[in-house]
């Protein structure tokens, strides 16, 4: 009998993508991963996981995959500070811009490479075939599967052991009108080593178009990450991301995540720890508005014992926006000494506004401290009166309540120039000007 | 006339607690409102700082010559009128610091005055804080958050040393404090007292009265003033109880 092919919206620039790749083992990696989304395509409401987001619209679209298509360097710049030194690394459209990107703040031994480099070197081959793919399964769903397909250019990090890279590392994703980009990064943080990474997703224009990461972390024993991760996307956009990190023994991994963006966007975390004594710590804040919808689903897997997770959500949501927040935290049987603690907290704007939240925690061992929460709520009344009372304005003590509620989160934030952007979102929402 | 308030009504949740109050108070006087719990001194404090959950049914607040129940709470406070609560609201996320300036600037800028940026109200802050022997370490932290009692009435006399009112309501300012809070209180509000202010002063009791001696005290029952007097009116309220004026109001 005759196997059926089917086709989809990607199968000809896949296909186009893939004779450019010259290293066997990635081909490998991104031909079963393009097959198992042409069998499967993007998941649908009916999966448990997704049954609040339904990504129906992104299906509809037909994106290009325009790697390298011309770019206006300058105004691209205009999006980032130049005042702060950074490692940083400017991606366009799948390709990375070598114009905008500076890497002269690495220290010795620390590396920044495009992944298929990385696998064609080598010292990195090893490292990289050991872990891409591995804390995020291509075949997880439709778009980790479309991510893996099509990576081409890619980045890896490494932090070498016992070394300290002094100045963050940005990685900023810009895609344009009617593309979709697959930004893909494998980090692996050797013993000792200390690190902090930024992700931004930015945007350019208010255009529509498809942002589909995967972020692959591999800590290894006492190595340190901070992890911050800003989504500012353009409002009819529609991002997807996957961020998965792999603790060893005593390593600490810290994120926030931050979410201001897209018009439908989904973000997976998902925390394995492999060893003993390690601890993360998960934050976010999304504040939407309008006709945005923004999804976070987390997964904290406590399978080892003495492991300590953290994790604090804060929602704002304005408009007819629509909020999902599921978080997942396993302690499993031999995991004693766990210490895990999830709140989920979301204040509503409008009598449109929505928020689905689900915190869930799964213990199967009773030596450990563990706690969860979730609240839906609006302003305080009384302390909206009591600014009033005040002489603020309706609209500025609304902000500065709503600022307040956020403030946990942002406060988090140690660059400068990322926590003035995000006071003036948060404050600004309402164009009230003031400067904190 | 500052403020003259004629045949005051106001309900709550559909109960009318103010039942035909008379006031009037003029620049550069203090007056003390006493009275028995339920007696209606906060929902007279409430009601002038235009709290949305009191309802006036009938009667008028005349401010400086305008009818003050038209005005937002907001636009009361930037044309001069200042509630210390009862119980302050703590504002999380919110410094101190970064409230107070805003509420500054706001008052400024309705009065066309120039406005301050951060390190110029830093060093204003600063002066003020003095009045209430506030330390510094209190402007950079959240809104009342955490804050002791004594911390939360002082803050609150730091709000109205730094906004400059012209009638200041202060609601039970005295409850909760030890005797050394009461008197570092007491001393900011005589500090803050002059020629161009008026207070209103709401407790229960009489020792604030000690520290901040009124010019005239009203003695409020069952929603109106049933008796009125000079400071020595609250020293033979405190030797008789209010049952005396309570029959009064029947």
């Amino acid at each position: 009998m005759q196997k059926v092919v089917k086709e989809t919206n990607y199968g000809a620039a896949f296909r186009e993508n893939l004779a450019r790749e010259e290293n066997a083992w990635l081909k490998y990696l991104r031909e079963n991963a393009f097959e198992f989304f042409t069998e499967n395509g993007f998941p649908t409401v009916k999966n448990e996981e997704w049954k609040y987001t339904n990504v129906a619209p992104i299906e509809r679209e037909i994106f290009e995959i325009t790697n390298g298509r011309a770019v206006d360097a300058e105004k691209i710049s205009e999006l980032f500070s130049k005042t702060e030194s950074e490692n940083r690394v400017v991606f366009v459209n799948n390709k990375l811009n070598q114009e905008l990107t500076n890497l002269s703040n690495l220290p010795e031994g620390a590396k920044i490479l495009n992944l298929n480099k990385a696998i064609q070197d080598e010292i990195f081959s090893q490292i990289v075939r050991k872990n891409l793919g591995k804390s995020v399964n291509a075949e997880a769903n439709g778009f980790t599967a479309l991510n893996t397909a099509f990576i081409e250019e890619g980045v890896f990090i490494f932090v070498p052991k016992n070394t300290k890279i002094e100045t963050p590392i940005h990685l900023i994703f810009i895609t344009d009108e009617n593309t979709a980009s697959f930004p893909r990064v494998l980090l692996v943080a050797e013993r000792g080593s200390e690190a902090m990474l930024i992700e931004s997703y930015l945007r350019t224009a208010e255009t529509k178009y498809l942002t589909d990461s995967v972020i692959e972390i591999v800590l290894e024993d006492d190595a340190k990450l901070k992890h911050l991760r800003v989504q500012r996307e353009s409002h009819n956009a529609f991002h997807v991301g996957t961020t998965a990190a792999n603790l060893n023994r005593a390593s600490v991994y810290d994120s926030t995540n931050i979410t201001l963006g897209a018009r439908l966007s989904r973000h997976d975390v998902l925390v394995k720890f492999n060893a003993e004594g390690a601890e993360c710590f998960v934050d976010g804040l999304y504040m939407i508005a309008e006709e945005q919808h923004a999804d976070t689903h987390s997964v904290i897997d406590h399978a080892l014992p003495n492991c300590l997770s953290h994790q604090t959500y804060k929602g704002i949501v304005d408009g007819k926006a629509r909020a999902v927040f599921n978080g997942k935290v396993f302690v499993r049987e031999n995991a004693s000494g766990t210490d895990a603690q999830q709140s989920n907290k979301n204040l509503l704007l409008s009598n449109d506004a929505r928020v689905d939240t689900k915190p869930q925690l799964e213990i199967f061992n009773d030596d450990v401290k563990c706690a969860h929460g979730a609240t839906v709520g609006q302003l305080e009344e009384e302390e909206l009166f009591y600014l009033l009372s005040r002489g603020l304005n309706e609209q500025l003590a609304r902000n500065l309540l709503t600022y307040g509620f956020a403030e946990e989160i942002i406060n988090k934030i140690e660059i400068e120039s990322i926590k003035k952007q995000l006071d003036e979102a948060v404050l600004n929402r309402l164009n009230a000007n003031l400067e904190i | 006339m500052l403020l003259e308030i004629k045949d005051l009504h106001a309900v709550i949740d559909g109960k009318e607690i103010l039942k035909g109050l008379n006031l009037q108070v003029d620049k550069g006087e203090v007056h003390a409102i006493m009275g028995p719990n339920g007696s209606g001194k906060s929902t007279l404090a409430k009601v002038l700082a235009g709290h949305p959950s009191y309802e006036v049914t009938k009667g008028e607040v005349v401010y400086e010559g305008t009818n003050l129940l038209e005005l937002d709470p907001d636009e009361r406070a930037r044309n001069g009128v200042f509630l210390a609560f009862q119980y302050p609201v703590e504002v999380p996320g919110v410094s101190n610091a970064q409230f107070l300036r805003l509420a500054y600037n706001e008052k400024m800028k309705h009065l066309g005055e120039e406005e301050l940026d951060p390190l110029e109200f830093n060093d204003l802050l600063k002066e003020r804080a003095k009045i209430v022997e506030m330390d510094k370490s209190f402007f950079n932290r959240s809104v009342n958050e955490g804050f002791s009692g004594g911390e939360k009435k002082r803050n609150e006399i730091l709000q109205m040393a730094v906004l400059q009112p012209k009638l200041a309501v202060l609601d039970e300012t005295d409850s909760g404090l030890d005797i050394d809070a009461l008197r570092i209180v007491a001393e900011g509000v005589n500090k803050l007292r002059n020629a161009d202010k008026a207070i209103i002063l709401v407790t229960h009791y009489q020792r604030l009265l000690n520290y901040v001696e009124p010019d005239f005290v009203h003695v409020l029952a069952n929603g109106k003033i049933v008796k009125e007097g000079g400071k020595e009116l609250a020293l033979e309220l405190e030797e008789k109880g209010y049952d005396w004026v309570k029959a009064a109001s029947k």
